[in-house]
């Protein structure tokens, strides 16, 4: 595993398809968008399921067969879920949980990656490899020691079992994002911090001025998938979250699920408010991702 | 230099360091004692040695969740594998919209897991769910879906490959990887799309074929959430999956030095299927520099 082959330089800036050699011929590219559409309607369909169902009144879902345009628009469900449990509150929380979280694990993951890819230390390279060991063991192996630790400290019900691993290189899967970082940073030329070391510049100032302005693609890479991984967790606040008005998103959903059975446009309501703000991060940061996650070279 | 390079190496290093003394090794050993134990929260542990393993053995529902669990595997693996595979060969092409055909295969992946738990109880609704729905416009008979034993699991295979987006940018980054010169060496040799695929496209993928393979398989053996929030293990046990039944014996039942075992046992498993993966993948994966491992 210390020999991880670096990748190539990225060369130009946006990823282009590298594939497409000669222009296929028209009935090729037919097929292609026909695949593309065909492909998409199933992968959509529960997305135009989810919105007309949160638009409907309750009545109106169960017709048969289907509706698919809501007469009225009820606009309502919208205001209605949201305020019958503290949605706002339940977004704050998870919104913290996830900045921290993201912070935490990029600012440490970054300075392990650099430590493991541009400085040069006795045993480096085997406590990198110990640490990437982690990667295969099942999280159900740590989970109750790691919540009786919690329960011992004292504590349950805050933020903390849910934050603090972030800022120790995202403990456990976060060895992934060090593996991703440490790749991106072997592209970078090791002449730039030569030159940096021979003016007198410490390891920090090398690291904060010249590797991590170059890496942004990977830090962006690192970061959606932090976020997206704390937005989306259930098992974590499950476990560690007891009052209400600490839930996140999840575990209140999850709750108004087992609660209100029969208010389906209101469940609805609620899970398209949920989903909506990852999808608009989502869109507009996905170019920056999908070229990060390219460059970054994860294939090996 | 030499002694500043290592003083800072190690102090960068640190956090990552402690936070897999902390959150990994220490648990790891805890558990592994724990798992040695009799214990329920607030008495302390005693000693029993192996008869936690021993019970297991005798314990039904150990084996049920295995089987389950390893039936939901060998369904949702290969799908997401395929689906994936094909959808990011499809993106590699020289596409118009881009971008939004990207965020479109990608979008389900963004759900959040229990938002998408929820969605999916309502798309399986025998009665009123857009499935048999769907199925009852075309004229065909519609399905229990969750909600009887035999056809639990295979439902679940269903929902699992919408979210197949993770597998699919990989193998996306993997295409972009391969090297076009051995495309126009097949070209030159008069060979068409299917020739470049079998002759190039697979054999260069290998690698990262497997990568998704082992990553698909340890995470499918710890699927939680459909069981929990979806179906509580239901109907009559058809859905206990692996770690909901451990989670339900440390936290419903209280039981930590059993879940502590079946952790342990299911570490082992975990250990043993990747091992035999990478044993076998020295036959089928092929690496371009040859020691590169």
């Amino acid at each position: 595993m210390t020999a991880v082959a670096a990748p190539d330089r990225p060369r130009a800036k946006g990823v282009a398809p590298t594939q497409g050699l000669r222009k296929p011929r028209r009935y090729g590219r037919i097929l292609l968008y026909a695949a593309l559409l065909a492909g998409s309607i199933p992968t959509l369909l529960p997305f135009v399921w989810l919105v007309r169902s949160a638009l409907m009144q309750d009545a109106q879902m169960f017709v048969s067969p289907p509706e698919w345009i809501p007469a009225p628009f009820q606009w309502s469900n919208f205001g209605e879920a949201l305020t019958t449990q503290p949605f706002g509150r339940y977004f704050v929380n998870t919104l913290v949980i996830a900045v921290i979280s993201v912070l935490g694990t990029v600012v440490t993951c970054a300075v392990a990656a650099f430590s493991f890819s541009r400085l040069r230390w006795r045993g480096r390279d085997v406590v990198f490899a110990l640490l990437l060991s982690g990667v295969m063991l099942p999280y159900a192996v740590t989970l109750i020691p790691t919540f009786v630790m919690w329960q011992e400290l004292g504590a349950l019900d805050t933020i903390a079992p849910l934050t603090v691993p972030s800022w120790f290189a995202g403990a456990g899967g976060g060895v992934f994002n060090i593996f991703l970082l440490r790749q991106f940073f072997l592209t970078i030329p090791f002449e730039l911090d030569e030159a940096a070391y021979i003016d007198g510049a410490s390891p920090w100032r090398v690291f904060w001025t010249i590797v991590m302005p170059l890496s942004k693609p990977a830090i962006i890479v690192v970061t959606i998938f932090t976020f997206i991984g704390t937005w989306n967790d259930f098992l974590g606040p499950l476990l560690y979250l007891q009052s209400e008005e600490n839930y996140t998103l999840s575990l209140g959903l999850a709750s108004f699920q087992s609660m209100y059975l029969t208010q389906w446009g209101y469940l609805m309501a609620a899970s398209a408010a949920v989903i909506a703000p990852i999808i608009a991060l989502f869109f507009f940061l996905q170019r920056y991702f999908i070229e990060g996650v390219t460059l970054t070279g994860i294939k090996n | 230099m030499r002694r500043l390079e290592t003083r800072w190496g190690i102090l960068m290093a640190l956090p990552a360091i402690l936070g897999f003394l902390i959150f990994t090794i220490g648990p790891m050993a805890a558990s592994a004692f724990f798992s040695l134990t009799d214990w329920t929260i607030g008495a302390s542990p005693s000693f029993v040695g192996l008869d936690n393993y021993t019970a297991m053995a005798r314990d039904e529902l150990f084996w049920k969740s295995l089987t389950t669990t390893t039936y939901y595997t060998l369904g949702s693996v290969p799908l997401v594998l395929i689906v994936s595979f094909a959808v990011a060969m499809l993106l590699n092409e020289k596409v118009r919209g881009l971008a939004i055909w990207r965020t479109i295969f990608y979008l389900p992946t963004l759900v959040p897991a229990i938002a998408n738990v929820v969605l999916w109880i309502w798309i399986f609704n025998p009665d009123f769910g857009l499935l048999n729905s769907l199925l009852r416009q075309g004229g065909l008979p519609g399905s229990q879906w969750i909600y009887a034993e035999s056809t639990a699991v295979p439902s679940l295979i269903i929902m699992s490959t919408w979210g197949f987006g993770n597998t699919m940018v990989i193998f996306l980054a993997g295409l972009q990887g391969v090297p076009r010169h051995l495309y126009e060496a097949v070209s030159i040799d008069g060979g068409g799309p299917w020739r470049r695929f079998w002759h190039v496209t697979l054999p260069m993928m290998t690698p990262t074929i497997f990568y998704n393979l082992v990553v698909g398989v340890v995470g499918t053996f710890q699927v939680f959430n459909q069981a929990y929030v979806m179906t509580e293990g239901g109907p009559n046990h058809a859905t206990l999956f692996y770690v909901y039944y451990l989670f339900r014996k440390a936290f419903t039942e209280s039981e930590m030095g059993y879940a502590s075992a079946l952790a342990w046992t299911l570490f082992m498993i975990i250990m043993v299927v990747t091992f035999l993966m990478f044993r076998n993948a020295r036959r089928w994966v092929y690496y371009e520099m040859a020691g590169a491992r």
